[in-house]
């Protein structure tokens, strides 16, 4: 497990990148720094913490930054400026040496478009990392083998990627990703070629992965939708900037501005929010309960088979709020007064 | 009229140059002789030694190894029965030992020269124009410094033809490297691949199906050479078809012409049938 902070990370793309940082002070916008300089911000005085063990959903809309954000983590690209902490060590300052060993143990990375080799076969895609890292080939073939059924591909081992569907391959992808044993998964829109359906397995194999294994796992999407299926937290980007942070119920119910209320507009908010997010406190002489964290969709039924109100409990069975069908209605009701 | 008193030099600069070289350095191109030469002789050697029906055999099984299959390796016995039967063999085993010394040197400098090309784009705006002219500089413009810096024989004729040939396959593995999918680059990359690992694992196996193309390439204009490389004291079936053309022995001509076609067509189908095995997982659908 590990813990990822970004420090006042900046990234500008552009002939001479560091002539631009004292503008990114200003409030000169993308696109004027843009026609004044000639050079992109990709990224802009962005800071936040990511808590181990838990997947941090990164979203925005193309050109965003938000798969620039992701390749800082293992420096496949390097900030302009600012720090990037992985528990708590400067990676940036590390020798091309051990920022090689980093990438072989410590984090690994899913890609959009699987980034497999297609001269290789699954196995040898699988055991990729572990063979430039140096592993002997018994060991390489065990651990593939592990993580190639993990994934559900067995009996694939030795097909080429090529004949395999988009949803088999990122699995490949998947499996190639976990079989290191990194403490980080960085995953690039890795679900977004998917089609729906496929989209929403690979959403669950991961989450039962993840259930498991407990990875630092940094998701990149522009699907809210995902966000909200997988993200324990949610970073919003627009032009390079961090719009917003919180847990998938704050950006819901508290959009910080009208960038992110536009991404909420559409949520099915009776999926999306759970109980504990809008309940009321607790009252005394109700007879039904519904777990906290169960969905609105979830909670509406148990409120109408009681005809009434009913406490929302945690998992030890311990009342902590009160929930109706009324104070649904208002928050379901209150998505369709946003803009969108 | 161009005015007269406005001329660069140039033909007396590389006649002076050629001078200083072969004067000053001559030694050093006798060493490289000598050693392309004791290549060349074991490799006639071997081919002129052995019985007919090995090499046939040995050729066949190569055809068979690169397409799995007994059609080609069926025309490859067609094909060298001919050239026997057509009283070639011996011609057709030094022509053979020419080309493929030549193909080697070509792959030991192409392939390196396109991997570097490929990592800079500096050095490939330099090479562009060199290979450019390598390719329509008409061959005898080098072939005679050749033969003054190695002396005639067989040693300028591969040089003279490395310098032919060489030129599509520098191109083809740079364009192989460049088409490498970036996402699977950036995959082994992430992945702590260093640079070395990355060219040996990932750049030049997707580069493999160009390459061979290159090496395709690179083996025809090498045969396409031999008769021009005779003139310089190649032996083999160009020099067959060289007395042919001198002695308007349009038979003689004919036959050699015959030889070279055949050799042609045997190497061209080879080093194809491998470019496709190569391509068979390179998973573009």
């Amino acid at each position: 497990m590990a813990e990822i902070s970004v420090e006042n990370v900046s990234k500008i793309f552009g002939a001479n990148p560091k002539s631009v940082l004292p503008m990114l002070d200003t409030d000169a916008d993308k696109a004027e720094i843009l026609d004044r300089t000639g050079h992109v911000v990709g990224l802009r005085q962005v800071s936040f913490g990511m808590e181990a063990g838990k997947i941090h959903v990164v979203m925005g809309l193309s050109g965003s930054g938000k798969s620039t954000l992701i390749r800082h983590f293992n420096r496949l690209i390097d900030p302009t400026d600012g720090i990037i902490r992985v528990d708590g060590q400067d990676i940036l300052t590390l020798p091309y040496g051990d920022l090689q060993k980093l990438r072989q143990t410590k984090i690994s990375m899913v890609f959009q478009n699987f980034g497999l080799m297609p001269h290789r076969t699954v196995i040898d895609n699988v055991a990729y990392g572990l063979e430039v890292r140096g592993e002997d080939r018994a060991t390489r073939m065990t651990t593939a083998r592990h993580w190639i059924d993990r994934v559900g591909l067995t009996g694939y081992e030795d097909t080429y990627p090529h004949k395999l569907s988009g949803g088999m391959r990122q699995r490949v992808g998947l499996a190639r990703g976990l079989a290191t044993d990194p403490d980080i998964l960085l995953m690039d829109e890795a679900f977004s070629a998917l089609d729906p359906l496929i989209r929403h397995d690979m959403q669950g194999i991961l989450l039962d992965l993840q259930r498991e294994l407990m990875k630092t796992i940094i998701f990149i999407t522009h699907d809210l939708d995902e966000a909200l299926a997988i993200g324990d937290q949610i970073a919003i980007l627009r032009d390079g900037l961090l719009v917003q942070v919180g847990s998938p119920q704050e950006i819901i119910l508290s959009p910080a501005d009208d960038y992110v209320r536009r991404f909420v507009g559409n949520v099915n908010r009776g999926r999306a929010l759970k109980v504990s997010a809008i309940m009321e406190p607790v009252a005394s002489g109700l007879t039904g309960t519904v777990p906290a964290d169960h969905t609105l969709d979830a909670a509406l039924a148990s409120i109408l088979a009681h005809r009434g109100p009913v406490a929302a409990v945690d998992p030890e069975g311990r009342p902590v709020g009160t929930i109706s069908a009324n104070l649904i209605a208002q928050h379901i009701a209150g998505s369709q007064e946003t803009p969108t | 009229m161009f005015p007269e008193d406005i001329r660069i030099p140039l033909e007396g600069w590389v006649n002076d140059g050629l001078d200083w070289l072969v004067v000053g350095y001559g030694d050093y191109f006798d060493a490289i002789n000598r050693f392309i030469l004791s290549f060349l002789i074991q490799i006639e050697w071997a081919l002129r030694t052995l019985p007919w029906w090995v090499i046939t055999v040995l050729i066949a099984g190569l055809a068979f190894h690169a397409t799995r299959n007994w059609k080609l390796p069926a025309t490859v016995v067609v094909g060298l029965v001919l050239i026997g039967t057509l009283g070639l063999w011996d011609l057709a085993m030094q022509t053979m030992a020419l080309m493929l010394l030549a193909v080697i040197i070509s792959i030991l400098i192409g392939v390196p020269t396109g991997v570097l090309m490929a990592n800079s784009d500096t050095l490939r705006k330099i090479m562009r124009p060199m290979l450019d002219a390598m390719q329509t500089l008409p061959p005898f413009v080098y072939l005679v410094p050749a033969v003054m810096l190695f002396g005639l024989g067989k040693v300028p004729a591969i040089v003279a033809t490395v310098i032919y040939a060489v030129p599509p396959l520098v191109r083809l593995t740079d364009l192989g490297i460049r088409l490498v999918d970036a996402e699977v680059m950036e995959a082994s990359r992430a992945f702590g691949t260093g640079k070395f690992k990355q060219l040996m694992k990932v750049q030049l196996p997707l580069a493999m199906p160009n390459i061979m193309a290159g090496i395709n390439q690179c083996t025809m204009m090498a045969l396409g050479m031999v008769v021009i490389a005779s003139m310089i004291g190649a032996r083999g079936l160009g020099e067959h078809v060289l007395v042919g053309i001198q002695r308007l022995d349009v038979g003689k001509g004919l036959a050699g012409g015959i030889g070279i076609v055949v050799l042609a067509v045997i190497f061209d189908r080879i080093t194809q049938a491998y470019g496709a095995r190569q391509m068979q997982h390179s998973g573009k659908d």
